[in-house]
């Protein structure tokens, strides 16, 4: 079907989220104001202004009250879905890339980047049921990867957390004791930096994007590398289909080649890769430049991309799409 | 050795370390055996490779002998004289001249040392003055420092050489046995160069052999594919063998630049230049000609860039290579090249001209070899303002005899081409018009083979079309032209004998605005692809001749570089490092069918191995093309079992991959279900993540939206 192309943001696309009923899509980039559309027709139900900088990601709670988001200006902020208003701003030394809700939305993870001097951390947070009871005290803050760590998410049961960055490793740690407890192999391991990390909606396994061209798929638990996928383009964006057995990788050049470069050939397609044949599907076309966002709906049957062209692409799939045999 | 140490230094370090040598007992320390400590160095290129030149060597510094012999009066003055001699050749260091003098007699020993700035000058004096007469009695004798110690060790007596038990070789061809008759390539990607087979049918390349740092700067193959030549700073070297590549041979040849082979692989011809040190000189130029299989240098050329510069366009430091073009087909007989007025041919029974003395033909500017006989194509441009017509010529090697000559006027240039048979030859002449303010072109066809050679001239319909490519059908009789002003040229093809009419040009087909700009022939004729590169951004499209109808059209996207396998059935169409994006190489088959493709960051450099020459007769090779069903029956079914085969593994393939899946997502599954409890907890008690808090209802509502009552009359 033809996609709904959402004007909204005036910046580059950092990063997509959809809601756990899959009506509301979020979507933050390099202008300051996260915005929220209707999932289905693409209309803009409204921004949540207060940010002083890029916003980086964000993360919504499972009953759609709340939403965290990260940003440049070196906070994070919890606001309330329904009427923009900030609840809370936890303020850090350095800008905060990623964010992200421990199941039962108690806990949330906030990663910060190396800034003036200072490492980058892992922070660990306590989030109240009442944002009157809301405090800025980090829980755990876990520091020792090189670089920007560029996502950090949950792992099972809350017990770990995985994060991933820069320096090219995939790290396991303990969220109690801050424990490192698994890097990924080296040599399964992607060779340059990481940009991007989804897991599947059981929890059970995610993806990592790199530069390296390549998406490699892992197990949450072990660490094990399942699946390679191998790209023509530095990869920015992964996400899975929560109904299929597909995985999406968006990318393209750097931003600052995209000028000099043919739009044939940076390639800014989201492709679509049979997760367990690695084989690639498809590719779907649109943006001038490359995507740095990708999400599926939960429902798995649409699915958007964010582009550093500034505009959100919102496919629904056509039936042909569930029927696709390789 | 390494510094030695005096017993006071080994005090002062002991005192420092705070360490009382008397209790040490020196003489208990043992140290392994031999000079490498007992640890035997795995680096072979260290063990037998000769000591590199180092900046404190010797070999910048010549030694003059037979000098007159001086009292102290008149030393300054001899002095003066030597130095005003090998100043002029180049700088001598400050301090770099040096006559002993005999203390007794306060006399000069009648010989000097003399340093020089670089090893090359110093050879360079050594070879323009050693018989250098001073007078009568003394003529110079000079050689290199670095030489007179192996002088000195000269044995008194001659020792027959010891002859070598002779140890078979490889089978260097072991490759054109290959039972799927599959051809290879090389590849230059990022440090890694790899040899790898074309498995068409199974579309994918497979690794014969990977080296990193295979080679400083590029690689090519010989000829005949005997030989894959890499290229170092201390010279060049040749690989092969029967299933790997081992080193056979180097070729000593400090910063070798570029290098050449024979078409029948007998020699290789290395070059290289090098700065001299006096700035307003010109950079030195040395030339080896190396025997392939003996390593042994047959010729060596020496001299300043300037001489090895006239004629051509100037490719790399103003040096038009190959400098040195090989004639006479395969038999390597002769090679030649242009200077001054001048072509010099020599023939390689004796490495020395023809007839002792070079060929003399005034103001000429380009020649070529017919590639397969010996004889030469030559070009002189207009002389005096026109009053002397420029002309070709075409001259047999070794009578020097002029076959056949043709004077053309008012020309701007010429270009030639020779048809891979040496059959015929084209040259392109673009003339003046009668104004003289634009060109245009024309082709004179020479037909070597026949009786006096005929001369036809063809000139393109619309004049005033400029040539964008011309392409001879290797082996055949046709060629291509692109030709056309606007941004979509046509493509002509012609051919020297069509039908009743064997002596005659005649045009078969034009196509019309086509975006190439590039001809490529399969080797085996017939096919061609018309390829659009640069600025056309890699559009291919398949033609076949015969049939005159196109086969495919294609793109690969930034494409620089198109190359046929030597059998005609495969291309490959490559992205080359000058691109950021898309490196790698596409391989399709002769019908532009794309077969699979490869991708690498920093890809340099693809090469086909060639094939030599086959055996087969014209007519054994006719007898195959007229029974080509007969032959091909055994391949087709082959390819069936092998496309059966593939078909049957990706399936096999498919079930394991889906086996495996199916395990992870089980055993997830099952953790799943496990932490269930534990992930209820965490959300307080609400329902886990699955479906069964949905609980899908079908919900009927009736709304009354209006009700109405209307009397409706019976009539």
């Amino acid at each position: 079907m033809r996609p709904i192309l959402m004007k909204g943001h005036e910046r580059p696309l950092t990063f997509l989220k959809y809601n756990r009923d899959g009506d509301l899509l979020f979507s933050c980039a390099k202008d300051h104001n996260p915005t929220v559309w209707f999932a289905d027709n693409g209309e803009r139900l409204g921004t949540y202004r207060g940010h002083n900088g890029a916003v980086w990601s964000c993360d919504i709670s499972r009953d759609s009250t709340r939403l965290i988001t990260g940003s440049a200006d070196q906070t994070a902020k919890i606001w309330d879905v329904k009427t923009g208003t900030p609840l809370y701003t936890f303020n850090f030394d350095s800008p905060a890339r990623s964010v992200d809700f421990a199941v039962g939305d108690k806990l949330a993870v906030i990663t910060t980047d190396p800034f003036m001097g200072l490492p980058s951390a892992i922070h660990i947070k306590h989030i109240a049921r009442d944002p009157e009871d809301q405090t800025g005290e980090s829980v755990l803050i876990l520091k020792g990867p090189q670089g920007r760590i560029n996502r950090a998410v949950w792992g099972p049961l809350n017990r770990t957390i995985i994060s991933a960055g820069e320096d090219f490793v995939i790290r396991i740690w303990d969220s109690e004791t801050g424990k490192l407890l698994k890097e990924c192999d080296k040599e399964d391991g992607h060779k340059k930096p990481i940009t991007s990390l989804s897991k599947s909606t059981d929890g059970s396994h995610f993806l990592t994007g790199s530069l390296d061209k390549s998406a490699k798929l892992w197990d949450i638990r072990t660490l094990k590398l399942i699946k390679t996928y191998g790209t023509e383009r530095p990869v920015n964006a992964v996400a899975m289909s929560p109904l299929l057995d597909h995985v999406v990788l968006g990318g393209g050049q750097d931003a600052s080649a995209v000028t000099t470069t043919d739009h044939r050939a940076g390639k800014f397609e989201a492709k679509f890769y049979d997760k367990i044949l690695t084989e690639e599907i498809g590719g779907v076309k649109g943006h001038f430049g490359p995507i740095n966002a990708l999400a599926f709906n939960p429902d798995g049957k649409s699915f958007s991309s964010g582009g550093e062209d500034g505009y959100v692409r919102l496919h629904h799939f056509d039936p042909d799409y569930f029927n696709i045999k390789i | 050795m390494a510094d030695v140490m005096s017993m006071e230094d080994i005090h002062a370090t002991a005192a420092r370390l705070n360490v009382d040598l008397s209790s040490l007992d020196l003489s208990s320390i043992r140290l392994p055996p031999a000079e490498d400590f007992g640890v035997v160095s795995d680096d072979e290129d260290l063990k037998g490779e000769e000591s590199l030149e180092f900046e404190e060597g010797f070999a910048n510094i010549i030694v003059v002998d037979n000098l007159p012999v001086v009292p102290k009066e008149k030393f300054d003055k001899l002095e003066g004289v030597i130095r005003k001699i090998y100043s002029q050749i180049g700088v001598i260091k400050e301090d770099g001249l040096w006559m002993p003098v005999d203390p007794e007699t306060q006399k000069t020993l009648g010989y000097c040392f003399i340093e020089y700035n670089t090893p090359q000058e110093a050879e360079l004096a050594k070879e323009k003055t050693n018989g250098y007469k001073l007078d009568r009695s003394h003529i110079f004798a000079v050689s290199m420092f670095d030489d007179i110690e192996k002088f000195m060790k000269v044995p008194e007596e001659w020792a027959p050489p010891e002859t070598k038990p002779y140890t078979p070789g490889e089978n260097l061809q072991k490759w054109l046995t290959d039972e799927k008759a599959r051809d290879q390539f090389v590849i230059r990607a990022g440090t890694d160069t790899e040899v790898l087979w074309n498995d068409a049918r199974q579309s994918k390349a497979e690794l014969v052999y990977k080296r990193s740092y295979w080679t400083e700067s590029f690689v090519q193959w010989s000829p005949l594919g005997t030989y894959l030549a890499t290229v170092h700073r201390q010279g060049a070297a040749v690989w092969g063998g029967a299933t790997t590549f081992n080193r056979l041979m180097r070729y000593a040849h400090p910063q070798v630049k570029l290098i050449d082979f024979s078409p029948g692989e007998r020699f290789l011809v290395t070059y290289s230049s090098h700065e001299p040190s006096n700035p307003r000189d010109t950079h030195r130029v040395v030339i080896n000609i190396f025997d392939v299989r003996t390593g042994k240098v047959m010729r060596d050329f020496k001299g300043s860039a300037d001489e090895f510069a006239i004629g051509g366009t100037g490719g790399v430091s103003g040096v038009s290579w190959p400098v040195f073009r090989w004639g006479g087909g395969k038999d390597d007989k002769y090679f030649a090249r242009i200077g001054k007025n001048v072509i010099s041919v020599y023939e390689t029974e004796t490495f020395t001209l023809i007839d002792k003395k070079s060929i003399k033909v005034e103001n000429v500017v380009d020649f070529s070899w017919s590639p397969t006989d010996p004889i030469l194509a030559l070009f002189v441009p207009e002389l005096g303002g026109g009053n002397q017509p420029a002309r070709v010529s075409l001259v047999q090697i070794p009578s020097k005899e002029e076959l056949r000559q043709k004077n053309l006027f008012s020309v701007s240039d010429c270009k030639m081409y020779w048809q891979s048979n040496g059959d015929y030859l084209a040259v392109k002449v673009d003339r003046y018009t009668k104004t003289k303010k634009s060109t245009y072109t024309g082709f004179e066809l020479f037909r070597i083979k026949e009786r006096d050679i005929p001369i036809e001239v063809l000139e393109l319909e619309n004049k005033n079309d400029k040539i964008i490519a011309f392409a001879w059908e290797p082996k055949g009789h046709r060629f291509a032209v692109i030709h056309g002003d606007n941004p979509r040229p046509d493509v002509s093809f012609y051919s020297m004998r069509s039908g009743t009419n064997t002596g005659r040009v005649s045009k078969l087909t034009t196509l019309k605005g086509k975006q190439a700009n590039a001809l490529y022939w399969s080797p085996a004729g017939r096919f061609i692809i018309l390829a659009g590169l640069k600025g056309f951004n890699g559009q291919l499209e398949f033609y076949n001749v015969d049939e005159l109808e196109t086969m495919a059209q294609a793109e690969h996207f930034m494409a620089t570089d198109v190359e046929w396998d030597p059998t005609g059935r495969y291309v490959v169409t490559a992205v080359t490092s000058v691109h950021e994006m898309e490196n790698g190489f596409n391989v399709w088959s002769f019908n532009g069918k794309l077969l699979y493709r490869m991708l690498r960051d920093h890809f340099f450099q693809f090469l086909w191995r060639p094939r030599p020459p086959s055996f087969l007769s014209p007519e054994k090779e006719e007898e195959i093309a007229k029974n080509l069903k007969k032959y091909s029956k055994k391949y087709e079914a082959e390819d069936q079992d092998v496309s059966l085969l593939l078909s049957e593994q990706d399936r096999e393939k498919r079930r394991m991959l889906k086996e495996e899946w199916d395990r992870w997502v089980s055993e997830w599954k099952r953790l799943h279900e496990e932490e269930k409890l534990e992930r209820q907890k965490l959300r307080d008690g609400e329902a886990s993540d699955e479906e069964e808090e949905y609980e899908a209802k079908e919900v009927e509502i009736e709304e009354l939206l209006d009700v109405s009552e209307e009397v409706i009359s019976f009539d």
